[in-house]
């Protein structure tokens, strides 16, 4: 291959490092209104009285809008394909505000100083409700976050708002509780993860106009645009073919940007005035006002033969989906469907429980979706199960996980808020993962402790995880490749970009597929008007079910262009001869240049277009064993993070220096997740973590060494052999870290993050029980 | 109230008010390298370099920089331009919301410290967060393009 698997530099680094134009707000209008949200101030309340008269008179206000603006109109932000696996449970603006930094109402002024002393001036008299806040009671609580009557399911869920549900779910294979009873060795734990937040540097910016035609054009910084327009024409009522969504540079997005945020509010307001106007989320808004990855409780069980057989994994967890139900379900599902198939082999699994809506911050899509919760606990308790039954944990992670050409049951049974479909594993190269990661951290040499004097000690950890290749029979992308004359390529897709490179690798997919360069492929992605439709980045879905249309696109294009050629040598086109650059039959040949320029401007003119689109019949899974060495200091708790070792197989990487990327970036928000990123709510619901000092994401200072490589592996349905990459990443670490701090000190940390106070604690308590 | 500043060479005049920023003076004038990040000067993505030190603009009052020098990452754009070259090798770029932050900063290393090691390289760029990369590739594109100067 002459440009897939190879690592080309991205197509737009440079740009953006010189500073170029490029991102949502450098868009934005000159004078646009400014949009602000006035938030509430307490975790439920009931708006009972509001008066905007002051507001409205402050010279250089344009608008206030509040719930009395907007009909009842149920939606949700989630950012998903219709009808959505989430409950419709927000209104635009509602008299009820139901966390800590929800929107009461909202202000368009002509700039930020006037649009805040506007929100000051709106005068609201609250009936102050008794909040949920503890999620592990907020099931059948009396009292109740959603009491609307409009709000509602799209298809069954498990949504029941009367006992604060938002989902619930339950699945089993085989009789668990028999097999727990006929299991020799059993483990039981419980597992707490917290709501992790997103933390692109980018923070969620919008803006809007209406054009000369009389269209809504909105720009966001956001993950899925076609979802965008539609939420926005369904939830506003107004129509679909008068909204264009652009999304331009993204500054990140990890899942964050999936939702709707201010587009809501822009839309309104640009509509209303007609003129234009944006939103830029402040950092406190970003933290307390737009969502965080799901905090869950897992009670796990596992039961096994005393020589080391995995025979019944029974699960129980409960979700905290906060004030809206955003991909409640799914999230929930992922936790078993993306993680318990690493052990194919079990008799039984059962995995049940429920989403519960609390009066916390929302919590929504973020990379890892579930999996690294469930990853988490299911890795942690596996080594307790090692340790228990004294057998390496490399060893029986060998005897027990997926290999190649198997399957799980749990595939067919689980998909994302809906049945799966059976799968067989085509590529998995989960076994030289493991073999050659534990090869590279000198597993055998370091396992489990070294002493190092001075109160250190060395520990090294493992954990292995696998995730998806987009949600097969829902996720379609479609890509279209125009012929230009002098030879050059449009590739035009719905894939977004969110800095991820999607436009790079789906530019290499179409070069290979065209025999052409790099520099012949032109990208433009992701304009609801120019571009056909893909679902947008999340679910590992870009690599996959974008790159197959891209390479369909790519194949169909080139054959176009041969039979145009076979017209002009007279043969037919099996006569041809193409090499990406000039096309040959016998004696006769044209470059593709002239051919183009020939097709534009001298004879049987014609433009070459062609669209092609895929959806997933399957969602083959990218595999990855991480290996963790540390360093505890017992005095303090203090952790060194010394190496963190990857091996990955996501089938062909596409450009492999980006790939590396994908997994390095998620293994270190992993290791954020893992060890630093506290969330701190007050005990009435404020949250304390709302700013880049208070919520600590890993600094280049705590990342000693990141050693990572792929399995040769080529996925069979893949484009080119490829599978996703861009979530795997950020599974292992949690569990990776858990098990290398037991392995280090003897402790058991159960409880995200695994902080150096909560490592001495445990050394201390063990201690005390040893004496 | 007005303030005199030299933003890359080149004398400006701006009418700002007292309690204004200089990212959202500079990002008036489009200056489009400065970024909003995280509106308390942890994150770096708004650094300017002013007299040649890396400041924070988001958190800089605008009539604190009156009668200084101010340089933006579009006063050099063949170092960034170099420095692109090595983060494209290296796969270091991912959404580039940093880069260009990081390439001023990594200008201004190179003025205050001779051949800095992997240690200075870290520290000196600590305050430069990137959620994106992991580090690892942006720290190989630094040391290689490090390496070309000399």
């Amino acid at each position: 291959m002459k440009v897939v698997n190879h690592a080309l530099p991205s197509i737009d680094g440079k740009g953006l490092m010189m500073g170029k134009k490029a991102y949502t707000d450098d868009l934005s209008e000159p004078k646009s209104l400014i949009v602000k949200v006035l938030r509430s101030p307490h975790p439920y309340a009931k708006i009972v009285k509001i008066d905007t008269a002051k507001a409205e008179a402050l010279d250089g206000v344009e608008l206030v809008l509040t719930y009395k603006d907007f009909d009842r109109r149920p939606f949700t932000r989630a950012g998903q394909g219709y009808p959505e696996p989430s409950p419709h449970d927000k209104f635009v603006l509602d008299n009820y505000v139901r966390y800590i930094g929800d929107e009461a109402a909202a202000v368009a002024a002509i700039d930020v100083k006037t649009a805040e002393k506007a929100l000051k001036l709106i005068e609201i008299e609250y009936e102050v409700l008794e909040p949920v806040l503890d999620f592990e009671t907020a099931f059948e609580n009396e009292i109740l976050v959603h009491t609307e009557p409009e709000i509602h399911d799209m298809f069954p869920i498990g949504f029941d708002p009367k006992k604060n549900l938002a989902a619930s779910y339950h699945m089993h294979v085989g009789d668990v509780t028999k097999s727990l009873e006929e299991s020799e060795v059993i483990i039981e734990e419980s597992f707490y993860t917290q709501a992790q937040a997103h933390v692109m540097l980018e923070p969620h910016n919008v803006n809007a106009r209406v054009d000369y035609q009389g269209r809504l054009v909105i720009y966001s910084s956001t993950q899925t645009p076609i979802h965008v327009r539609r939420i926005i024409s369904q939830a506003l009522d107004y129509p679909l073919s008068k909204i264009r969504v652009i999304k331009p540079r993204v500054g990140g997005g990890f899942g964050g940007k999936q939702a709707i945020h201010g587009e809501m509010f822009v839309a309104t307001v640009t509509l209303k005035t007609g003129k234009p106007s944006k939103m830029m989320y402040t950092r406190k808004e970003v933290f307390e006002s737009s969502y965080s990855r799901h905090p869950m409780r897992f009670d796990i069980k596992l039961g096994s033969t005393k020589d080391g057989v995995l025979k019944a994994i029974d699960c129980w967890v409960v979700s905290d989906t906060g004030a809206y139900g955003e991909h409640a379900l799914t999230v929930f599902m992922v936790a078993a469907a993306k993680v318990f198939p690493l052990y194919n082999k079990v008799d039984s699994v059962r995995f049940h429980g429920n989403v519960v809506y609390t009066n916390h911050t929302p919590a929504g899509a973020y990379r890892g979706y579930g999996a690294i919760q469930g990853n988490f606990a299911l890795e942690s308790s596996i080594d307790m199960l090692c340790h228990k039954l004294k057998i390496d944990p490399v060893e029986f992670r060998q005897k027990n996980m997926i290999k190649e050409t198997e399957t799980s049951p749990i595939f067919k049974i689980m998909g994302e808020g809906t049945e799966g479909i059976e799968m067989f594993m085509e590529s998995c190269k989960l076994d030289y993962c493991v073999k050659r990661g534990s090869e590279l951290v000198k597993w055998k040499e370091k396992y489990p402790r070294k002493e190092l004097g001075n109160s250190k000690v060395k520990g090294v950890g493992m954990a292995i995880a696998m995730q998806g290749s987009g949600i097969p029979y829902i996720d379609m992308a479609a890509a279209t490749i125009k012929l230009n004359d002098d030879g050059f390529y449009n590739l035009m897709i719905g894939a977004t970009d969110i800095g991820q490179g999607s436009d790079t690798i789906l530019a290499q997919i179409a070069a290979e597929a065209l025999g052409t360069t790099l520099d012949k492929v032109i990208v433009y992605s992701s304009d609801t008007d120019l571009t056909p439709y893909d679902t947008g980045a999340y679910a590992s879905s870009t690599t996959y079910v974008s790159g197959n249309a891209v390479l369909k696109a790519g194949k169909e294009m080139r054959q176009m262009i041969i039979d145009e050629a076979a017209k002009v040598f007279e043969v037919n086109p099996e006569d041809v001869e193409y090499d990406g650059v000039v096309l040959k039959s016998k004696d006769k040949e044209i470059t593709l240049k002239d051919l183009s320029n020939r097709l534009f401007y001298n004879e049987d003119q014609k433009q070459l277009q062609i669209t092609s689109s895929y959806y997933g019949t399957k969602s083959p899974p990218p595999f990855m064993a991480g290996f963790v060495e540390i360093d505890v200091d017992k005095e303090t708790g203090e952790v060194d993070i010394i190496d963190y070792v990857s091996i990955v197989d996501c089938g062909t990487t596409i450009n492999p220096m980006l790939a590396k990327g994908q997994v390095e970036g998620g293994i270190v928000q992993g290791i954020g997740m893992a060890m630093y990123e506290e969330v701190l709510y007050t005990k009435k619901g404020k949250l304390v973590t709302n700013d880049m000092m208070n919520y600590r994401i890993p600094t280049r200072r705590e990342i000693n060494n990141l050693t990572t490589e792929f399995a040769d592996s080529y996925e069979e349905s893949g484009p080119y052999g490829a599978k996703s990459v861009g979530e795997i990443g950020i599974d292992t670490p949690p569990a990776a870290l858990a098990n290398a701090v037991y392995n280090a000190v003897g402790v058991r940390i159960t409880t995200l993050p695994i902080t150096p106070e909560k490592i001495l604690m445990a050394i201390k308590e063990k201690e005390k029980g040893e004496k | 109230m007005k303030i005199y500043i030299e933003v890359n060479g080149q004398k400006k005049v701006y009418d700002v008010a007292p309690d204004e920023y200089l990212l959202d003076t500079l990002r008036e004038d489009n200056f489009y390298s400065i970024k909003r990040g995280c509106d308390n000067s942890s994150c770096g993505v708004c650094t300017v370099l002013m007299d040649g030190k890396a400041v924070q603009s988001c958190t800089l009052l605008s009539v604190k920089a009156d009668g200084h020098k101010i340089t933006t990452i579009e006063g050099y754009q063949d170092e960034a331009k170099k420095l692109s070259e090595h983060f494209g090798h290296q796969g270091a770029d991912q959404c580039g919301y940093c880069n260009s932050s990081l390439a001023l900063t990594v200008h201004a290393m190179k003025d205050e410290i001779v051949k800095p090691t992997n240690k200075d390289i870290k520290e000196y760029l600590v305050g430069n967060l990137c959620r994106c990369t992991g580090y690892e590739a942006q720290h190989r594109a630094i040391k290689l393009c490090l390496e070309d100067d000399e």
